[in-house]
């Protein structure tokens, strides 16, 4: 029997703690729409798409009125676009096309604009990522990424070097919203194929027909539960995050459940991300604080976000059947009020985000830089991230947007669950003929494990 | 044992006459058959979780979670119903 305790707890987690249910993620695949025309393409996309995902928002919403624990984003992932479109001349097509069915069906997001090319781009990789600026600027709820390097293959450099160019010329096309377009890029090293979260999901080449996953959340809940321990050894900060992780887990776990026996399609996973937003109390960088630094960015705060980080997957994989997708603490700097303030005040720098992307879930996310960083900049902070990814077997992702017209000492403002970000300063230092020079990194020893 | 019928009630804010007649009818209405009612008032403050049944075929979650959050503005209180899983999947192994 459920004690009263118990429930009341629930109760706080939800209301006051901001206890969520981040997304649940219809991942699609797409292989059967393929065809060498592109209006048939398209139709098939369409169809199979609204077909498939008809009820998955309704579904959500019942699951949310039912358990009494918000659901704040129904999304669906395709498979990555590039390998569907190599017979045609053009991508964007397709791009319209999963922007109208997301649209049909009332998602909030659509994931797998995607080129995977770790290695090397195929004309049709280099068509689609050539194509990122139009068909970002054009739609509305699609969202793409490359995946330009890995531990097994290394980095394409010229791939990083196209990537930077066309983050540049994707903020100047939406110059209107402060460069908005490149928060639905993410270029990735070792990206993962059953990602939930956006904008990075893309339903991999490995998964199956179709799936419901689930990305969690609960910062905030995370955060209350050390307010109890304050001052205490890490061990108990330790043993505390993992019984809380535990708990949002399997909310997350029963969530997945149900919606894959109403939507009557395979579980997929379970993420097990602590995901911030905007809203106070619901701030990963405030979890940090919390452990005793004066602000996120100080030194200790690599060390914090790798106890946390490592915490929160050790509850959390006992309270999941299958856990999957990026699994730790994410750190956008728009969408985290901690991070916000951090950045603000100077406490946080892009060379101390690049240390703490060496122990989290992520990488370089949602930060605003100047608008005239040059693209061979972009590159080289993408190259960066990518070997931090490739040598240390890990996903590392780059989501910055190069502010169109605004420096350092300004504000960029996205709204709802993007949040702003006060523009951080790059290197002044070139990196042009870094990035000039082409061709790949080569993969790491540690990459000959067979 | 079906674990799929079984929902929690919560009501919390300022005590009044009446509350539990009143939750107690519309759940009768919606043929929901009370299992266990804990009830106490803090400050004035009334707070009472009761676990209930909703099997019944007439019942539905919908229509009952409308009804529930009517009274709950009428009162002024608020009353939520919540499927039990939730608190079993977060508090028990």
């Amino acid at each position: 029997m459920i004690n009263t305790g118990e429930i009341l707890q629930t109760l706080r987690m939800i209301d006051r703690e901001k206890l969520d249910v981040r997304t649940i993620t219809m991942g699609i695949s797409l292989f059967n729409c393929v065809s060498d025309d592109e209006k048939r393409l398209c139709d098939k996309v369409y169809d199979r798409i609204t077909k498939q995902a008809e009820h998955l928002v309704k579904t959500g919403q019942d699951i949310e009125r039912e358990f009494g624990v918000p659901i704040v984003n129904k999304r669906i992932s395709v498979t990555p676009v590039s390998l569907i479109t190599g017979a045609l001349s053009s991508p964007i097509g397709v791009a319209k096309a999963l922007d109208r069915a997301a649209k049909e069906v009332g998602v909030d997001f659509i994931g797998g604009y995607t080129a995977l090319v770790p290695k090397g781009m195929t004309a049709a990789d280099r068509r689609l990522i050539g194509s990122l600026p139009e068909a970002l600027c054009e739609t509305d709820l699609l969202c793409s990424s490359v995946n330009v390097a890995s531990t097994r293959a290394g980095i394409d450099m010229d791939a990083v070097k196209l990537c930077g160019e066309k983050i540049r010329e994707l903020a100047e096309k939406t110059k209107d919203t402060d460069g908005f377009g490149c928060a639905k890029l993410v270029v990735f090293a070792n990206a993962v194929e059953d990602n939930p979260f956006m904008a990075g999901a893309f339903w991999g080449p490995g998964e199956g027909d179709c799936a419901v996953s689930v990305g969690v959340s609960g910062p905030g809940v995370v955060k209350t539960a050390l307010e109890s321990v304050k001052g205490q050894p890490f061990d108990v900060v330790a043993e505390t995050i993992k019984r809380t992780a535990f708990r949002v887990t399997r909310v997350g776990q029963l969530v997945a459940q149900e919606a894959s026996r109403r939507l009557n399609v395979p579980f997929g996973i379970v993420d097990l991300s602590l995901a911030p937003t905007p809203a106070v109390g619901d701030s990963v960088a405030h979890i940090l604080e919390e452990m005793g630094l004066e602000k996120c960015g100080a030194h200790g705060t690599t060390a914090a976000l790798a106890l946390l980080n490592d915490a929160v997957k050790k509850g959390g994989v006992m309270a999941s059947s299958h856990v999957g997708g990026l699994s730790g603490a994410f750190i956008p700097v728009s969408e985290d009020i901690g991070m916000i303030n951090a950045a603000a005040c100077g406490a946080l720098s892009l060379n101390k985000l690049e240390a703490m992307t060496c122990v989290c879930s992520v990488g370089l996310d949602m930060i605003a830089i100047p608008g005239d960083t040059p693209a061979s900049t972009i590159s080289a902070i993408i190259a960066d991230e990518a070997a931090i990814g490739m040598i240390n077997n890990k996903t590392t992702a780059v989501r910055v947007i190069p502010a169109p017209g605004k420096g350092v000492g300004d504000t960029v403002e996205f709204g709802g669950l993007f949040g702003r970000a006060p523009i951080i300063p790059v290197s002044p230092f070139s990196s042009e003929e870094f990035i000039a020079r082409g061709g790949r990194i080569p993969a790491p020893l540690h990459s000959l494990r067979n | 044992m079906s674990t799929l019928s079984k929902a929690v009630v919560t009501v919390l804010g300022i005590d009044c006459k009446g509350i539990i007649a009143r939750v107690s009818n519309v759940l009768w209405q919606h043929e929901v058959n009370i299992l266990d009612i804990s009830q106490t008032i803090v400050d004035g403050y009334f707070n009472m979780i009761m676990v209930v049944d909703v099997t019944a075929p007439d019942c539905s979650f919908e229509g009952l979670t409308d009804s529930l959050n009517a009274l709950g503005e009428e009162l002024k209180l608020q009353i939520r119903i919540q499927r039990s899983e939730i608190f079993e999947s977060m508090h028990q192994i």
